[in-house]
């Protein structure tokens, strides 16, 4: 069987994992290792008085309990958020100081004000709760409309009324002429919910500090070991970039999570440095909660107005956005370049305008999850796509087509271009795959045992392979979003991948060695993938975006470009040939034509001999490569999900759910469909089940998986899964993206299928029963079953 | 501190541990058999599923000394030499497994669920997987190639079970 591109490989990663081999941060075990527990603010505004620590320092085994000031006063620098957002009218955002252990003020529950380091786990947890804090509550704000409302709770000084900027993309005159002269407008107010990332693995790192080298080692569960580091040195001074290694082993999921430097990685390496013991700290699950970045939270209007005819004429915008207590490190860019830049959706719209007001709250930091401003645009578009088809009386379907770019490259008006797509085709494949002809007879037998059934689309696109550095930079962004590559030929012929891109599930060991084994006419066995440590691999930026391919896999493929040419030039040297007639296949590299050929591992050993190479050339195969994209991709499709409601009790089953996604070339079939089937289930999560609920004076009641609802098995269907491929023109293997598509077109497709059953489009997320049972009421005749 | 002797994946271990020391800790921390997870702090997620005298328990549900003289089977325990058991073998080929921190625990009850439902000859059905693993949660694979995974075993531990005999 193939193991190339478009093979269906069983991954190389999977025999650690099966066998319980697998390496994740909280297996890693130092010599001479330490615990930290954290002693977390129980308010979600308080100013703190005073630290008495005295009680847990008498306790023996206690190493140390440390505090802000001191952290403050080692140099240690604040949290920032890298990427700078102006307001409209010109004006920077307005970050406030964020210090990994607080000084004078908390801003949310679960805000750190100390550290305990003992000599295990459950004694640092006992001391970190002997450490009295004297608190002075304040009132507190947990919702970001009453965040903006006078009189509210003043979180930062810097930040008056609690705005961190007030911005605003395309054209609004335009925008509002073309709906006040539109034949029908779709006015609709829709949340979206706040979401716990959740992977599996928690949070945890191990910091140890050598004194001799002034050297630190820190394993964490990062997604981007490389951007920690550069954060870490460069903003929160712990060392500079040479005495700093971080590595990330086998890394339990992220979806978003991962990316950001938290307090808590910081504080283990400077506590690594004041108490000379390596230290560790693993996140329990309830810790995670209250303190990985959360996701999503936006308070939405918007209108969109229609011809005559049906075609989009404008649509308008207007978004809250609740960004928590403190600016996470991509915050600033999820509500307004990877939301607001995506309101075209697949259609064709001369005017779009969109105002984002993003706001302090006394809550968890919010930054992206899974999608990142990508779900929530699509959300919004779809359901307003979809309750104007109700109101015009038109089939959901065909009101998209009439909309649909039908050309590329496509600029849209905010700010996007477009590059390649087929949006009928998608929406034709979903449709049959899902049978729709067939809906009407299974809504009927629904509807003969009681059931509501109800059928609902989502047309999605998205922007991932993030993403060329110059255009980035010119929005803010304070880094580049290229990736590297380093492709190592060993003199036996096998190769070593070293790549900036991270793998947390997403099976690069394997996909990464098929585009290798592919392109030199090897097996996969003989390459191996070498990630997520920043002593082994040179400088990347990481995994998030849906960029390991577009991005990660480019830069390998230019490498490989390098190495290529090496080969031919050693190879025609040899072979008494010209390089332009050398070719590259079946584990040789042979002279076109001819029965002259040399075994790939002998022009392997030919360069690292170095006996007999052309003159001037260097002996040794290994090339790197940097990939900066030319543009983003833009992966679409459409999802189609079945509901049936039971009216009586609003319990609502997803019976179907049909996906058709082009996501350009695909390296991997069965890795990709994973990667739909679990952004799918996530989707569904934020659909139906999942919600991060505080209460008005921000205590956090979600705290633990008894109260906030992950998805379980029997809560989501098998799916069906299409492709429908159009090539990416901008990258040399034609990759799109798949890591997020998912999470972005599952939930509005959900609930136009649950709105479509009860008959009210009046539905907000997550559809628990409840709500359901509630929408159905207000429903003066619902479709009940006889 | 007590004393604790049990067997774990066929060896008689036995260490002095504080009496609070839950399984998963025992395992990970005393036997460094860090294969068992924890993912969660209320026993909902099921990473730390391990057998224990024959049947699955959530290691982070029991203490270490209340199980004297158990056999506790963990991940590590369940492959026959280089020989993988067919639940292992079938999360590979279904690619039911993508980060592989579930992974350890969704076997585990896998194997246990095959084991319960052959024992009472009853069909292990795809809606009867599903129920079966609402204690355990997976982020990363949306659960379609699990339940194909468990299916897929159940058959060749069936084929195991009929050879046997």
């Amino acid at each position: 069987m193939s193991e190339g591109i478009g093979a269906r490989v069983a991954r190389k990663e999977d025999k650690r994992f099966i066998t319980g081999k697998g390496k994740y941060t909280d297996d890693i075990r130092m010599e001479n290792q330490a615990y930290a527990a954290f002693v977390r603010s129980p308010h979600a505004h308080a100013k703190v008085k005073g630290i008495d620590a005295s009680a847990a320092e008498a306790m023996d085994g206690v190493v140390a309990v440390l505090n802000g000031h001191e952290l403050t006063g080692d140099g240690i620098g604040n949290i920032i958020c890298g990427w700078a957002v102006s307001s409209k009218d010109g004006s920077p955002m307005n970050m406030g100081a964020w210090s990994a252990l607080a000084t004078e003020k908390v801003r949310y529950v679960g805000d750190a004000v100390a550290v305990v380091i003992a000599d295990s786990q459950a004694l640092a947890r006992l001391a970190a709760e002997a450490v009295e804090v004297d608190y002075e509550e304040l009132p507190a704000v947990a919702f970001a409309d009453k965040a903006l409302a006078s009189g509210a709770p003043e979180i930062h000084h810097n930040a008056p009324g609690n705005l961190i900027y007030d911005w605003e993309i395309g054209e609004e005159a335009a925008t509002d002429t073309a709906i006040a002269g539109a034949a029908h407008v779709t006015e609709l107010e829709v949340t979206n919910n706040r979401l716990s990332p959740n992977p599996m693995e928690p949070r945890s790192a191990v910091a140890t500090y050598d004194a001799a080298e002034e050297h630190y080692t820190l394993y964490t569960t990062s997604q981007n070991p490389h951007v920690a580091r550069l954060v870490l040195s460069a903003f929160y001074n712990v060392a500079p970039e040479h005495k700093l290694r971080v590595i990330a082993p086998d890394v339990g999921g992220g979806f978003g999570s991962k990316i950001y430097i938290y307090p808590e990685e910081i504080t283990c390496l400077w506590a690594s440095m004041k108490t000379g013991r390596s230290v560790k700290w693993t996140s329990d699950r309830s810790e995670a909660f209250m303190t990985d970045a959360h996701g999503r939270d936006h308070i939405t209007t918007a209108k969109m107005g229609f011809d005559a005819d049906g075609k989009i004429v404008g649509f308008k915008v207007d978004t809250i956005a609740n960004f928590g207590a403190y600016m996470s490190l991509f915050s600033s860019a999820v509500p307004t370049y990877l939301y607001a830049t995506l309101l075209s959706g697949q259609y064709n719209i001369s005017n779009v305008h969109c105002n984002v007001r993003a706001v302090y709250t006394n809550t968890v930091p919010v930054d992206a999850y899974r999608g990142a401003g990508r779900p929530e645009a699509c959300y919004l578009i779809e359901r307003v796509l979809e309750t104007a088809a109700r109101e015009l009386g038109v089939d959901p379907g065909d009101l998209r087509r009439k909309n649909f770019i039908q050309s590329f490259p496509h600029e849209t008006p905010v700010i996007m271009t477009y590059d390649a797509g087929d949006f009928d085709g998608n929406l034709d494949k979903a449709l049959a795959a899902a049978d729709m002809a067939g809906f009407p007879a299974r809504k009927a037998e629904a509807a003969s045992r009681g059931k509501l059934r109800g059928i609902g689309y989502s047309c999605y696109i998205e922007a991932c392979g993030i993403a060329p550095s110059a255009a980035v930079g010119s929005l803010g962004a304070g880094v580049g979003l290229w990736e590297s590559a380093e492709v190592r030929v060993n003199p036996v012929g096998t190769i070593e991948i070293l790549t900036g891109s991270h793998s947390h599930g997403q099976g690069h060991e394997t996909t990464f060695a098929q585009v290798v084994a592919e392109r030199f006419g090897l097996s996969i066995d003989n390459v191996s993938i070498v990630h997520g440590d920043t002593d082994k691999v040179q400088f990347g930026m990481g995994t998030y975006g849906s960029r390991s391919g577009a991005v990660g896999l480019s830069a390998i493929v230019k490498a490989m470009d390098k190495v290529e040419a090496k080969v031919k030039k050693i190879a025609a040297h040899t072979l008494e040939a010209s390089e332009d007639d050398i070719v590259i296949e079946g584990g040789e590299v042979k002279v076109a034509g001819t029965d002259k050929a040399m075994g790939w591992h002998e022009v392997g050993l030919a360069a690292y001999t170095g006996h007999n190479l052309p003159d001037g050339m260097e002996p040794g195969l290994k090339e790197g490569a940097f990939y900066d994209p030319v543009n983003f991709t833009f992966p679409s499709g459409t999802y189609i999900a079945e509901v049936e409601v039971d009216p009586d009790t609003g319990v609502t089953e997803v019976v179907q759910f049909t996906a058709a996604d082009d996501f350009g070339t695909i390296i991997n079939p069965m890795i990709v469909e994973g990667q739909v089937h679990g952004g799918v289930a996530q989707g569904i999560g934020q659909a139906m089940l999942e919600q991060v609920v505080y209460d008005e004076d921000g205590q956090l009641i979600t705290g633990s998986y008894m109260d906030y609802t992950m998805p379980r098995a029997t809560d989501v269907p098998f799916y069906t899964i299409e492709h429908n491929t159009t090539v990416c023109p901008n990258n040399p293997l034609g990759i799109k993206g798949c890591g997020e598509a998912g999470a972005i077109g599952a939930p509005p497709a959900v609930i136009n299928a649950i709105t479509d059953a009860i008959g009210t489009n009046d539905l907000q997320m997550p559809a628990t029963p409840q709500a359901v049972w509630s929408a159905l009421q207000t429903v003066k005749t619902p479709m009940a079953a006889e | 501190m007590s004393n604790v002797t049990m067997t774990v994946n066929g060896k008689s271990v036995s260490r002095d541990v504080p009496d609070t020391t839950l399984l998963s800790d025992f395992l990970r921390e005393d036997l460094r058999l860090t294969g068992t997870h924890v993912g969660c702090d209320t026993s909902q997620c099921g990473a730390c599923v391990v057998h224990v005298d024959g049947r699955a328990i959530k290691a982070c549900t029991a203490l270490a000394v209340s199980l004297d003289g158990s056999d506790v089977t963990t991940i590590e325990g369940i492959a026959n030499g280089a020989d993988l058991h067919p639940m292992q073998t079938a999360f590979k080929a279904h690619h039911g497994l993508q980060c592989g921190f579930c992974t350890p625990g969704m076997i585990m009850a896998g194997i246990d669920m095959v084991n319960r439902y052959q024992a009472e000859g009853k069909a292990l059905t795809a809606e009867a997987i599903r129920h079966e693993l609402e204690g355990n949660i997976c982020r990363c694979t949306g659960y379609h190639n699990i339940v194909k995974a468990i299916e897929d075993a159940a058959g060749a531990m069936s084929g195991m079970a009929k050879a046997a005999e």
